[in-house]
């Protein structure tokens, strides 16, 4: 792929988010009018920053990339990111602008009285960005691997500091301005080139073999592979091997695989010539855990994957954050409908690269780059001048998902960091707290790989849910919640998943039941967590919060009747 | 699947078990595990039942903390019944034999009016039932009898009488600390009260001047005018709630504006930067208006020219930063120092102080008014808000929309 366009592209997204967020829109809101200068952010433009700060690298490039290996059931995956706006929406939105928490260990104090379930809470607040963090970071390296062949690191590293420099130096000032066009720059950025994509689709006659299995080969391709991969053939296949298979050392000779498994070693390229089918690879013990226990027991995956992002979405610390800004319960209500509408409106758009992926770049799933699908579809189906800019505006889009979200995320976990963490306050413990909040999931970048991106946002949504829904819905809607029930089922529950997903996450080896309880946590942590929290709630009933009664009613009051109440 | 099910249960339970047992434990912190000898042990144990005790009682003597505090209490006297009454019935029973509690009742009359304790025998026609001797004990705060502590057990015991009295000499005082914690919530509304009062004199005076010169040349003028008076005092005076949202601070701002505009005409110059996300933010009522006040003033004294009035709130994190600027005179540090101590006090200093004061009282030491000057190079007061703070809220009212 040309670099000679996306760079630019790339760093130019880069720039005009540090000067829209230090400076620009600043000044159009300096004024002498008080009228103006008093105009609280209103449902959609704060829908649409919390849309630009929720649509990760795992809604930008991962669902995609999901939908080309493993077919339609990835669809899921949008449907859950997008519907656990409706859980939050139903259950959370309003009570929670009303309690005026700002974070979730706000929200925790607020309800429960107790400093210790707010440090809990807090605790979880980072454990979750960290997870969430993880694989924006990759998914940046990725994407800059892609685009100039910098080693994977490096656009990780660029996406950390730029995001730590900003956050540090009080940037981000008028972040919701920044966040709400960071939405519109991902939208243009995949819509441009999906309505080209889509025609070039059509004037190649519109194939509509998509979704057969397995899919194959339009035309002759070459698949380098960087690591040693069983491919499994349904039927016979003839290619043509620069390297070792099963054991075999050809160079450029044409081979007659038979059907079955076999082995290509590291560094061999195979071509492929056209209508051959894609073989399927193998996973190998120590790879792509999650879709292993994907193809052995789909169902209880899927549930797992819907109860993570049905009930995980209002535990997200960045977007929790955003609601403060609703001026009262009624706009949260509305700002999250309009979020519902926008961000549903984005998630029709990776599906269709994954379609087109699995028909003119089906050799992606072969490897683990699957998730890059979205950056080479333009290059691939359309070429040329125009080829390069579309695939520059994808890259420049993708870099703002990953500014966007590591940004967010940064803020909040450095805030929980400086405010019940680090010793003191101030200025420049926020900026040690942004260091920290950043330097952890770098490391980790560099010790962890190999998940697929949305796969990796999965898990930290399988926390989320675990830990946080409960005390969300419980502290909301239970009267007879206590703080040592809530401390244990934040415990319990998140606590269970958070091994369970460090425990996936290090490639922990082996198959069978409880390798596919660690993989996909959810249908059996979230459970968990809410009953703890009944049952040490129940057991504790000397320890309710002696204002409940009133937090609760300040909490599902609308504000208009509590004035008239008071006044 | 039932190798799928049983790692399922064997995952599942471990971890039920865990929560359970950590809540009863978190629950029930009086374990002190082997810690000294038993004679410190004890002590231990009394103290954190006192300790324990106490909380409840400090929001003063009802229904509700007598029956949160007379169990504890009880484990501290070690009696078989413990009652709890105010200066007219009986609040709460905690332990056996609730039907003496009529009783009981008919003997509180004694140590109400006398102040001092009494004992006497329970008639009993229950034949198991343990208690026989009751001992009443008046809870005192400042020489006024409050209510009554009751303790009874099976037999007369002259140490039950005296530990009776010490534990009702240690309740009384965490009732007269709960009437101090009263007197000075009172003492703190008295003072938003002054400052309301403080506003208005100087201020209602020139208004209505300046309202009164345009009356005959420019009636509209007046009328609108009157109306932002009329806004302005509405909020100032308004009586509920402690605590109000920047937006409706900054409206106030821009009523009482509009009125120094009227008499200053040109000579005000005010540009603002106020970022959208933290117009929510819950503030205590009334606590910028004045340092406004206070920029106007400082900023038209001794000058003839305009004056630049400068309001940013900037959304930092977990704070909101509002900084106030005027290009005015200025000041001596050293005297704004003694100033804000309270030590002179000139005419409009007592605003920024008290400003100074109830911020302090809501968040704590580290969020008072940051104020930096020199003379003749203007003023900047700076107030960091947090955007949220245990039992701060404001008393929510629709932003017009």
């Amino acid at each position: 792929m040309n670099s000679g366009y996306a760079v630019p592209a790339v760093v130019l997204v880069v720039v005009a988010t540090v000067l829209v967020g230090a400076f620009g829109l600043r000044v159009s809101r300096t004024t002498s009018d008080f009228y103006v200068a008093s105009r609280t952010v209103g449902p959609r433009l704060n829908a649409a920053a919390i849309s630009g700060e929720y649509l990760s690298a795992a809604s930008f490039l991962g669902i995609a990339g999901l939908v080309l290996v493993q077919g339609p059931d990835m669809l899921w995956y949008p449907v859950g990111y997008t519907a656990g706006y409706l859980v939050l929406l139903l259950f959370v939105a309003a009570p929670l602008r009303r309690s005026g928490a700002y974070t979730l260990p706000d929200f925790a104090e607020a309800r429960l009285a107790s400093p210790a379930v707010r440090r809990l809470a807090g605790a979880f607040v980072v454990g979750v960005g960290w997870l969430y963090l993880l694989p924006q970071l990759q998914g940046a390296g990725l994407t800059l691997t892609v685009l100039t062949g910098a080693p994977g690191t490096l656009g990780a590293v660029v996406v950390a500091v730029v995001v730590v420099a900003t956050v540090a130096a009080g940037g981000m000032r008028s972040i919701t301005f920044v966040q709400a066009f960071q939405y519109w720059l991902k939208l243009t950025a995949l819509l441009v080139p999906a309505l080209f994509l889509v025609l070039a689709w059509q004037g190649d006659g519109a194939p509509r073999h998509a979704f057969e299995e397995p899919p194959a080969f339009r035309e002759q391709r070459t698949v380098r592979f960087d690591g040693t991969l069983d491919l499994r053939l349904v039927g016979p296949l003839t290619v043509t091997v620069h390297g070792r298979v099963d054991g075999r050392t050809l160079d450029g000779g044409r081979a007659r695989l038979p059907a079955g498994v076999h082995r290509v070693e590291s560094g061999t390229r195979l071509t492929f010539g056209p209508g051959a089918r894609v073989p399927e690879s193998v996973h190998g013990p120590d790879a792509g855990t999650l879709a292993t226990v994907r193809e052995e027991r789909p169902l209880y995956a899927t549930y797992g994957l819907i109860l993570a992002t049905f009930l995980g979405t209002m535990g997200l610390p960045h977007v929790v954050v955003r609601y403060y800004t609703s001026p009262h319960g009624v706009a949260a209500r509305r700002t999250t409908v309009a979020v519902l509408g926008l961000v549903g409106a984005f998630y029709l758009l990776p599906p269709v690269y994954g379609a087109l992926g699995r028909l003119y770049t089906p050799e992606l799933a072969l490897t683990s780059d699957a998730d890059a699908a979205v950056l080479l579809l333009p290059d691939r189906m359309i070429g040329g001048v125009g080829g390069d800019l579309l695939g520059a505006l994808v890259a420049g889009g993708a870099f703002a998902a990953f500014l966007s979200t590591a940004s967010g995320l940064t803020m909040a976990v450095a805030g929980v960091l400086t405010q019940d963490v680090l010793p003191a306050r101030g200025v420049r413990h926020f900026r040690l707290g942004a260091l920290l909040a950043m330097a952890v999931p770098l490391a980790a970048c560099a010790v962890v790989g190999g998940l697929p991106v949305a796969d990796a946002v999965g898990l930290a949504f399988a926390v989320s849910a675990s830990s946080f829904c409960p005390l969300l819905v419980l502290g909301i809607w239970w009267r007879r919640l206590t703080p040592p029930g809530a401390a244990a089922g934040m415990l319990v529950g998140g606590g269970s998943a958070l091994l369970a997903v460090a425990a996936t996450m290090a490639g922990y080896p082996g198959t069978g039941p409880l390798h596919t309880l660690l993989a996909w946590p959810a249908p059996w942590s979230v459970p968990l967590g809410f009953v703890t929290m009944v049952l040490v709630s129940l057991a504790t009933p000397g320890r309710t919060p002696a204002r409940t009664a009133a937090v609760l009613a300040r909490f599902h009051l609308p504000e208009q009747l509590r004035a008239e109440v008071k006044g | 699947m039932s190798g799928f099910l049983a790692g399922l249960c064997v995952a599942v339970l471990p971890l039920l078990a865990a929560g359970f047992w950590l809540g009863r434990r978190t629950a029930r912190p009086e374990n002190l595990g082997g810690l000294g000898t038993p004679v410190e042990h004890a002590t231990f144990q009394t103290l954190h039942t006192a300790s324990l005790a106490a909380p409840p009682l400090r929001a003063g003597l009802t229904e509700d903390t007598a029956r949160r505090s007379a169990r504890r209490l009880r484990t501290l006297l070690g009696t078989d019944a413990l009652c709890l009454a105010d200066d007219r019935r009986v609040l709460a029973w905690d332990g056996v034999g609730a039907h003496h509690r009529d009783e009981i009742a008919g003997h509180l009359a004694g140590p109400l009016r006398t102040g001092r304790g009494e004992a006497f025998r329970l008639t009993c026609g229950t034949p198991d039932c343990p208690l026989r001797w009751a001992v009443l004990v008046p809870l005192t705060v400042d020489d006024r009898v409050h209510g009554v502590l009751v303790a009874c057990a099976p037999r007369e015991s002259a140490v039950l009488a005296r530990a009776a009295a010490e534990v009702a000499r240690w309740v009384s005082v965490q009732l007269e600390l709960a009437d101090l914690d009263r007197s000075r919530t009172r003492l703190i509304e008295a003072e938003i009260r002054a400052l309301r009062a403080q506003i208005s004199p100087h201020f209602i005076f020139n208004s209505l001047a300046v309202i009164a010169s345009f009356v005959r040349t420019d009636p509209e003028r007046a009328r609108a005018l009157l109306l932002e008076f009329a806004d302005f005092t509405r909020y100032s005076f308004r009586r509920h709630g402690d605590f109000t949202t920047l937006a409706d601070e900054l409206h106030a701002i821009e009523h009482y504006l509009a009125l120094v505009r009227a008499r200053f005409g040109d000579r005000l110059a005010v540009t603002l930067q106020i970022a959208p996300e933290v117009l929510p933010v819950a503030l205590p009522f009334l606590c910028l208006q004045p340092l406004v006040e206070n920029a106007v003033k400082h900023g038209l004294e001794g000058k003839a020219g305009t004056c630049r009035i400068r309001i940013t709130a900037q959304d930092a994190g977990a704070e909101a930063v509002v900084a106030i600027d005027d290009d005015g005179a200025g000041m001596d540090p050293a005297l704004l120092r003694r100033i804000l101590a309270g030590e002179v006090s000139p005419s409009g200093g007592i605003g920024l102080s008290n400003v100074d004061e109830r911020l302090r009282q809501v968040y704590g030491d580290g969020h008072g008014l940051v104020l930096e000057t020199a003379p003749g190079a203007g003023m900047r007061i700076t107030v960091r808000l947090p955007k949220y703070q245990p039992g701060v809220h404001s008393a929510g009212r629709l932003p017009a929309e």
